[in-house]
């Protein structure tokens, strides 16, 4: 491009001088923002030689190893087969929608109330408010699986332990939800409840709950399909569901049992987002169309 | 002049309104009864018991209690020291989880760069192809990173390799899945353009499309990073290295302020990462 112009003859050559003058980042990246580019070549070339080397990936032997192996059992994977445990694997696959219907059913009825209290605009003390956010902050910080651990040892082994984790540990995750769901409300219709002479507790059943019961019904739809998910998994220490079968399956070199434990954990995940998918469509459509 | 009954605006609306409210009323007494059936049947699946929970409730304010250390006022800081008295191993133990997290999601975001052309409608001729390429990354990031875990700690022996693995596996899946989407709400003036110039399939994705959609690619990986550096705490239950499997050791035999201690540092350093990643991407997103 550069040439060309140049080429074309005095005119545009002076021009192109003056440009150069005038504007040099344009023709030249600075020094300073080159090194800084190469800089960060550089660390993120050396941090993945680091990282490789670190887990073992230039271990070639075990390595290979490895994917001889993988490619062992992936062979034994197919045909799936159930070998008799079908209706086993069914009752563990409902087990895993229960624990995730009940966690998700009482982690949104329990922080619905803190919902409340940790909203701006009902409660306005804000030593409540920050430390209401904080606590709902470390409950959420703390991933499912580990609740899980922790309940398997208070009342333990069984499905009951992971649907106490799932409270727990989306009771935070709500708790902020609801509480910004409820910040984002329109402040007319609580002034018009409260014009009435409402109390406190009618104001929030008339003014404001009306407004975000579409916004919660949705989240806690949304929040089911994920607790679905991680409800999978739970079992593989011991908090009930098809986790359970499914890690033991492995341990014990059943891989045909194992692929069918994943297939239908799969097509029951897929299920479950279809569904959920289509009764939050139903909850906005209804929230628009309301007269 | 009076109105007949049948023309009484105030009768017509008062029977629509109650025909629209015993059609509502049917409908919320099905909806009832389902949702009565299916709390019923996960209570019992679930084994789900007053009784045990009563039970358990005052052992998991125990627990909680036992996890919380002694710290004296008068020396303190000999007391904190106590509590995080592996503080070296577990910081390693942290790195090693940064590290399973860093190359999972580096390895995993150039699996998704090799799916991702291959699964986007606009870029892709044969529909096969495409359809191939968004079927494997769907089951990729269909099952959990665990179970990935699980059967490569299998295939691969304990340790921080088959972790790398398991969360490059999923990782591949989902970023596949994103990066496709952005490819497919590209203009495609610029693809035009280098097809016109004569380039070829590779030429028009290096010099059409991947200018247009690398500050997006970036945001979406370190995102995927945020989540990886939680997976990978976790990982470590089945085997897969990191701190994970120090958090389940002190967890099974009872350590409680040990338990206390190490949720906090990833509790700590999840943050950390978080916000790092945060400014990082606004650097990516504004700087282009």
């Amino acid at each position: 491009m550069k040439r060309m112009m140049v080429r074309r003859g005095n005119s545009g050559d002076a021009q192109l001088e003056s440009a150069r003058e005038r504007w040099p980042s344009l023709f030249v990246t600075p020094l300073a923002q080159r090194a800084r580019i190469y800089g960060a070549w550089l660390l993120l070339v050396g941090a993945t030689i680091y990282a490789l080397w670190h887990t073992g990936f230039f271990d070639v032997t075990r390595l290979i190893d490895g994917l001889g192996k993988l490619g062992w059992l992936l062979g034994f994977m197919f045909p799936p087969a159930a070998n008799g445990w079908f209706l086993d694997f069914c009752e563990g696959i409902l087990e895993t929608l229960g624990m995730a219907f009940l966690g998700t059913l009482f982690a949104a009825l329990i922080a619905l109330p803190f919902g409340f209290l940790g909203a701006r605009n009902v409660v306005t003390s804000a030593v409540i408010h920050f430390s209401l956010r904080r606590t709902f902050d470390c409950l959420r910080g703390v991933d499912t699986l580990i609740w899980a651990l922790v309940f398997v040892n208070v009342v333990g082994l069984g499905p009951f332990a992971g649907i106490l984790a799932i409270i727990v540990s989306d009771l935070g995750t709500f708790a902020k939800l609801f509480a910004e769901a409820i910040e984002n409300i329109d402040r007319k219709q609580v002034e018009g409840v409260r014009s009435t002479g409402a109390s406190e507790i009618e104001v929030m059943r008339f003014g404001i709950l009306p407004q975000v019961i579409p916004v919660i019904l949705s989240q806690t739809l949304y929040y089911f399909e994920s607790n679905t998910r991680s409800a999978t998994i739970l079992g593989i220490v011991g908090a009930g569901g098809i986790g359970l079968q499914l890690s033991d399956r492995i341990r014990v070199n059943n891989w045909d049992e194992a692929c069918l434990i994943i297939i239908m954990i799969l097509i029951t995940v897929s299920i479950i987002d279809h569904l959920s998918k289509l009764v939050r469509l139903r909850i906005i459509q209804a929230q628009e169309y309301r007269p | 002049m009076s109105l007949t009954t049948a023309q009484d605006p105030v009768r017509i609306f008062e029977e629509a309104r109650s025909e629209l409210r015993r059609a509502r009323r049917s409908k919320e007494f099905l909806f009832a009864i389902l949702f009565a059936a299916t709390f019923a049947f996960s209570v019992v699946v679930g084994e789900v018991s007053i009784a045990t929970l009563w039970e358990g409730l005052p052992s998991l304010f125990d627990y909680l209690a036992d996890t919380v250390p002694l710290v004296r006022a008068d020396h303190a800081a000999a007391d904190i020291g106590e509590w995080f008295w592996a503080f070296p191993k577990w910081l390693a133990l942290l790195g090693d989880t940064i590290v399973i997290a860093f190359l999972g999601t580096l390895l995993g975001t150039v699996g998704a760069l090799v799916f991702c052309f291959a699964g986007s409608r606009n870029l892709v001729a044969n529909r096969w192809v495409y359809y191939a390429a968004r079927r494997l990354t769907e089951v990729a990031r269909a099952v959990p990173e665990l179970v990935y875990a699980l059967i490569f700690v299998f295939a691969f022996g304990l340790g921080p390799l088959p972790g790398a693995l398991a969360i490059m596996v999923h990782s591949t899946g989902a970023l596949g899945k994103l990066f496709s989407e952005v490819n497919e709400n590209i203009d495609m003036g610029p693809v035009e353009g280098v097809r016109a110039a004569g380039g070829n399939w590779f030429q028009i994705i290096r010099l059409a499309v991947i200018p247009q959609v690398l500050p997006n690619y970036i945001s979406y990986a370190l995102l995927r990073f945020e989540i990886n550096v939680r997976s990978a705490a976790i990982i470590g239950f089945v085997g897969a290295g990191g701190i994970g499997q120090e958090l389940m050791f002190v967890i099974r035999q009872f350590v409680y302020t040990d338990i206390s201690a190490i949720v906090l540092m990833i509790i700590a350093t999840v943050s950390l990462i978080d916000v790092t990643c945060e400014k990082l991407r606004h650097q990516f997103i504004e700087g282009t």
